[in-house]
């Protein structure tokens, strides 16, 4: 009963939504040559710029490179009618926190691994799980419904970033990482 | 990466205020909602329920006939601070890289104790969800989240502004910056200095030396300063707010 109870809970919990457009890091890191800041880059200011538009992506795919199924559909759906992919943001954290990328890679010199774990590495898209009470994405608490065990890139919890700070004698107050 | 690297300069931020200087334009006070994404009025608002993070006050002497405006913000005591000594949230804290008083809406069950602490008035209850006129949203700081009806909220020297310059600051691979808050930045007459107080050669801690603060003998350490060459000004300074009546053993 109870382990029943475990597996069904998260399923009530969280609501499960495909991503608008399939897309795999593998083929776009290796095959295409491309790093990480050609699509992930800052403005001058140390805003991070987060997910390219689909303007940045029709340089390349002006036509059909492939034969894959997932880049038809980005074509005919997104880059034709130059139309923006809503990609549904697995490590969005809520409204008032505030999170700099550009302090944290720019001057702590950190990868994304070790925040996002093998994302940059992955060859599709898994279904995005929203929680149903608090609409935040699932990767914030992390798959476990314990917490237990948890890899980076599973889960980020306040107590997640403060965790890895303690480790690293890093100091930052409530309005450091809130806004 | 060892604690040197991280390790970084407490600053201790400040205001000086030259009342002499202030025309009373309010400025200041748009500028402030603006940065800090405060709506429009609730049409049922009075000057206590409504949201003014940063008020221009006008202050009289009968005896010289002479009219002040006192620019009214968080003063971000840092001894005992009241407002942080009386929450029962844990809500408020004094910042230990920055000195700021934050006020964290996250956590504030909305009792409003620390309204009531506050010597300065200086803090405020949301009574109502914000609501923007249409098309307004758009033009919000992204900086700064809403907050939303049942919470306090304060002045925070413009933390939005402060990370900012923090941002960009660490795309040159640096942790030092400077910022200017709204208010400073908007003040036509430049009556308003901020900076490190921690820093003594800086603007605000050589203005700070020749000035004097409100309800000093409190003792709560606000870090907002102001100047005047008035006498009575200092005089009032030390009065607002009737000083609390000798204990009285009966209750
Ligand atoms: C061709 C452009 C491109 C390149 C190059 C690229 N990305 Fe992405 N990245 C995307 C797009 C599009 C998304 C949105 C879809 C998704 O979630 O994967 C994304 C999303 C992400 C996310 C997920 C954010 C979230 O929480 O939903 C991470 C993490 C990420 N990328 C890391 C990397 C890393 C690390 C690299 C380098 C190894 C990299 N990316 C290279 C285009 C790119
Ligand atoms: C440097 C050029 C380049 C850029 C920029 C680029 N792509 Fe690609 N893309 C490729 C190549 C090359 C392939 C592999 C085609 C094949 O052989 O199937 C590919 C394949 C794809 C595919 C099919 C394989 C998969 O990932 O599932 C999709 C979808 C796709 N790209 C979407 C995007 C999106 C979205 C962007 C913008 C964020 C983007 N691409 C930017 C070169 C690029
Ligand atoms: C895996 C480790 C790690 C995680 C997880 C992490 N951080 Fe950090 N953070 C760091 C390091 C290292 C620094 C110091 C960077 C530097 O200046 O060298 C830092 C610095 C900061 C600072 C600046 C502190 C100061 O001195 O002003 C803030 C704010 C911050 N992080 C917020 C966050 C937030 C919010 C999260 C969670 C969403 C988070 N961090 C998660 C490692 C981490
Ligand atoms: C210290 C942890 C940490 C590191 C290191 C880190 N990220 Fe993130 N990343 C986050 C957090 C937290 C968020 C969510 C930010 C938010 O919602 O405000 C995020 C969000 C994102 C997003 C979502 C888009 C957006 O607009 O925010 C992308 C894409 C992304 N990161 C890519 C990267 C890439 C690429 C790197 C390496 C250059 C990287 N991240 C390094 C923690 C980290
Ligand atoms: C190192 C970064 C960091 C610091 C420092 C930090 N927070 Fe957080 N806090 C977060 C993140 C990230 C979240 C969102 C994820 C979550 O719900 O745990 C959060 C969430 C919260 C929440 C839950 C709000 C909600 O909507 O669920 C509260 C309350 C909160 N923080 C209060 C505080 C207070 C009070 C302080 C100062 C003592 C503080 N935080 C300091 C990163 C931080």
């Amino acid at each position: 009963m109870l382990a029943a109870g475990w597996l069904l809970f998260p399923a009530l919990l969280y609501t499960s939504t495909p991503q608008p457009a399939q897309f795999s890091h593998q083929a776009h890191g290796e095959a295409a040559g491309l790093t990480c800041d050609t699509c992930h880059g800052f403005t001058a200011e140390g805003r991070f710029a987060g997910i390219p538009t689909t303007e940045s992506c029709a340089g390349c795919h002006s036509g059909l490179l492939g034969e894959t199924e997932s880049e038809k559909h980005f074509f005919a759906n997104f880059v034709e009618p130059g139309r923006e992919v809503n990609w549904l943001i697995y490590s969005r954290q809520p409204d008032n926190v505030r999170f700099s990328h550009a302090r944290h890679v720019q001057v702590g010199k950190m990868e994304c691994a070790e925040c996002h774990g093998p994302h940059g590495e992955s060859e599709s898209l898994k279904a995005f799980e929203r929680n149903r009470i608090s609409g935040y994405s699932r990767d914030i608490w992390g798959p476990r419904m314990l917490r237990v065990g948890l890899k980076p890139g599973q889960g980020m919890k306040m107590d997640d970033c403060m965790a890895c700070h303690r480790d690293r004698q890093v100091e930052a107050g409530c309005l450091g990482c809130h806004r | 990466m060892n604690a040197e690297t991280v390790e970084r300069a407490p600053r201790r931020y400040g205001m000086v205020i030259d009342l002499d200087r202030c025309s009373g334009c309010g400025a200041c006070m748009v500028a402030c909602s603006a940065e800090n994404n405060v709506p429009p009025a609730h049409p049922q608002a009075t000057e206590r329920t409504g949201i003014t993070l940063l008020r221009v006050v006008q202050v009289k002497d009968a005896a010289s006939r002479g009219v002040a405006f006192i620019p009214m913000m968080c003063q971000q005591c840092g001894d005992d601070t009241p407002c942080m000594t009386v929450c029962p949230q844990q809500a408020v804290e004094v910042d230990k890289l920055t000195g700021v008083v934050e006020q964290m809406p996250q956590r504030c069950l909305g009792c409003r104790y620390c309204m009531t602490a506050c010597p300065f008035q200086a803090r405020f209850f949301n009574w109502w969800d914000p609501e923007w006129p249409a098309g307004m949203e758009t033009t919000l700081n992204p900086g700064a989240a809403p907050r939303m009806r049942g919470v306090v909220e304060k002045c925070d020297f413009c933390q939005s502004r402060m990370h900012a310059a923090e941002d960009k600051a660490a795309m040159e691979g640096s942790r030092e910056f400077e910022y200017t808050p709204a208010c400073v930045e908007a003040c036509p007459t430049r009556a308003i200095v901020f900076g490190d107080l921690n820093d003594p050669e800086s603007d605000v801690s050589r203005q700070a030396r020749n000035s004097f603060r409100f309800l000093e003998r409190l003792g709560t350490g606000p870090k907002v300063y102001y100047r005047s060459r008035r006498p009575w000004l200092r005089t009032l300074a030390s009065r607002v707010g009737a000083p609390p009546k000798k204990e009285n053993g009966n209750g």
